[in-house]
């Protein structure tokens, strides 16, 4: 009889598993054919050979296009890249936190509002925001005339280094915002009140209790941030004039123009890798902090 | 809030500056553009009088039409694809255990992580690859075009209905699938009846979002698209890298006014999906939001993995 239960348990469990299996399969499938299988045709696009026509030639297997990536330009482009998302996420974290705090510490109605104006440009369509920055900055734009209207110098901000930080700070940071409030507003403000209590100064409990508290949103945010900030072609394509090439630009030019395609794959999974381990040491790293 | 943990006086002051300024950051850009969009004048920074001039010139221009008609369809189809298939690796991955489950996982959470320029340039030589193949075992030849296009849409966009539909799976209580099988209904009842009713604010939510992201992809459509397909954010950015013009600028507006409408239709939906839920779900009415959702839901993979 317990054996026959545990038989019927068990074979309803399998049925069950199947089951479960069959729902999502369409899906799995659809992943497998039009994700899994270009990640791998990438992966050997990377060791093929570049013929003199700028066709791609999948023989002649080598590691030539992978030397590239540690060398020269890319290395070049590769450390430009990283410090300017390191800045972006920074800078982001700045602006962002004592923002998220601010709207955390509203009353219910006010807060409900505040969160509306931050969503309404996060949902909007990030090219048009991105090109409304190039407007504002642009040495004729409005921000500009304004200035010489006052008897200043034209701005001349456009196609610099700068108007791409200003221009990733500006397309990412909700990804900042949201997550810290989420934090924050998640918090049990009664253990700061504790502190006080205590008599920690208000500066103390903010660093002992709400800022430890508060990591998780900080670490999920830098990760938001960093990786498209990493990745980022559109912003450096509008506000930097392709001056000064960045990984994004880097990659899509051995597609569009240098048409050298085991290159440009090498690359692709190269960023692809740096930033799967940012993610991972991330993650693991705010785990621990908590 | 209460006294013991508000902030002083002077603190509090400062706060409220630095938070109107980021305010201030946000909509100046977006503000000015829109103002300047109903400039007469032809040339951008002058500003003459205002008129729509510029939008009658969006309207008779064909490219324009012709990329917005492309968009829609693309949206269309790939929203519609990947909330069925999302919603479905959803309930798969969050009320079953089968084996393989972990590979299946990772699978459906890389096209998050991935970065755009990765994913454009993997659809690229796929269907380089794919069409290749197909012509050599049926002589017929296909090419890169909204075919293509939606494909890849699709692929990006089932990870993140997946995503929101989950979130919103994991809050749903489990017995009362279980009530309603002991109630004799069938798993497609259940699902029909208890299930689908109960994750549809998810669902609607993983719907906006795919759309959204649709609607704003620029980077993996222009990888691959062909000859007369490209979509209006493709065709704006092609315009926008070498100038900026009056006529741009009315057509960013009307996008910016499409998103933001899409907002409004969705914060609306929300409020009323809210008001039938329990009082006691007020509280997560914001976090609801299909954005917290993701975002939230990436914390929470990073709280589990940072305790391996």
């Amino acid at each position: 009889m317990v054996a026959e239960g545990v038989n019927l348990e068990a074979s309803a469990e399998r049925a069950d598993s199947r089951r479960g299996f069959l729902i999502g399969l369409p899906t799995y499938l659809y992943l497998i054919l039009f994700f899994a299988v270009p990640l791998v045709i990438v992966l050997v696009y990377s060791f093929a050979t570049r013929t003199r026509t700028g066709a791609t030639a999948l023989r002649d297997w080598n590691l030539d296009s992978w030397a590239r990536v540690f060398e020269g330009t890319a290395l070049q482009v590769s450390i430009r890249s990283l410090i300017l998302a390191a800045v972006t996420t920074i800078l982001s974290l700045a602006l962002s936190y004592p923002f998220a705090y601010w709207i955390a510490t509203r009353t219910p109605r006010v807060r409900a509002i505040l969160l509306v104006l931050v969503m309404i440009p996060f949902w909007s369509n990030f090219l048009v925001r991105t090109y409304a920055m190039k407007f504002l900055l642009g040495s004729d734009g409005p921000l500009s005339l304004i200035s010489q209207l006052l008897g200043g110098p034209p701005i001349r901000l456009l196609f610099t280094m700068w108007a791409v930080l200003i221009g990733l700070v500006y397309g990412f940071m909700p990804f900042m915002i949201l997550p810290l409030y989420a934090a924050l507003e998640r918090m049990d403000w009664s253990l700061v009140e504790a502190a006080r209590d205590l008599y920690a100064s208000g500066w103390t409990a903010f660093r002992k209790v709400t800022l430890p508290l508060s990591m998780p949103g900080v670490v999920a945010g830098s990760v938001l941030v960093f990786i498209p900030a990493l990745g980022a072609y559109v912003t450096p394509a509008i506000l930097g004039g392709g001056t000064t090439p960045l990984l994004g630009d880097y990659i899509v030019q051995q597609f569009l123009q240098a048409r050298n395609w085991p290159y440009g794959s090498a690359l692709s999974v190269a960023v692809m890798v740096v930033m799967l381990a940012a993610t991972v040491f991330y993650f693991r790293k705010g785990g621990r902090t908590l | 809030m209460n006294e013991g943990t508000a902030p002083r006086p002077l603190v509090d002051r400062l706060l409220a500056a630095h938070g109107w300024l980021v305010y201030l950051f946000f909509y100046a850009p977006i503000i000015v553009l829109t103002v300047f969009s109903f400039n007469d004048n032809s040339r951008v920074g002058v500003w003459t009088r205002p008129s729509l001039r510029w939008y009658g010139e969006m309207f008779r221009n064909d490219d324009i039409m012709r990329a917005i008609r492309n968009t829609l369809i693309v949206a269309a189809i790939s929203t519609v694809v990947s909330v069925v298939l999302g919603t479905a690796a959803a309930i798969s991955m969050e009320r079953f255990r089968f084996r393989g489950q972990r590979a299946m996982d990772g699978l459906l959470y890389l096209p998050i992580i991935i970065p755009d320029v990765t994913m454009a340039v993997m659809m690229l030589l796929f269907f380089v690859q794919a069409f290749d193949l197909l012509e050599s075992l049926t002589g017929v030849r296909l090419n890169l075009g909204l075919g293509s296009i939606s494909l890849a849409h699709i692929a990006f966009n089932i990870s993140y209905v997946a995503v929101v539909v989950r979130a919103r799976l994991a809050g749903m209580d489990p017995y009362l699938t279980e009530a309603a099988a002991d109630l004799y209904a069938g798993p497609w009842q259940t699902f029909r009846r208890v299930t689908l009713p109960l994750i549809m604010p998810g669902v609607a939510g993983g719907a906006l979002l795919a759309l959204t992201l649709s609607l704003d992809d620029v980077v993996v459509t222009s990888f691959v698209t062909g000859p007369g397909s490209t979509t209006l954010p493709v065709y704006v950015f092609g315009l926008v890298r070498r100038e900026v013009s009056p006529l741009i600028n009315a057509v960013s507006t009307a996008m910016l006014l499409a998103s933001i409408l899409l907002v409004g239709v969705s914060l609306g939906f929300q409020q009323r999906s809210g008001a039938r839920q329990s009082p006691s779900d007020e509280d997560e009415g914001d976090a609801n939001d299909a954005t917290t959702q993701v975002v939230g839901h990436l914390s929470r993979v990073g709280g589990d993995t940072g305790g391996l």
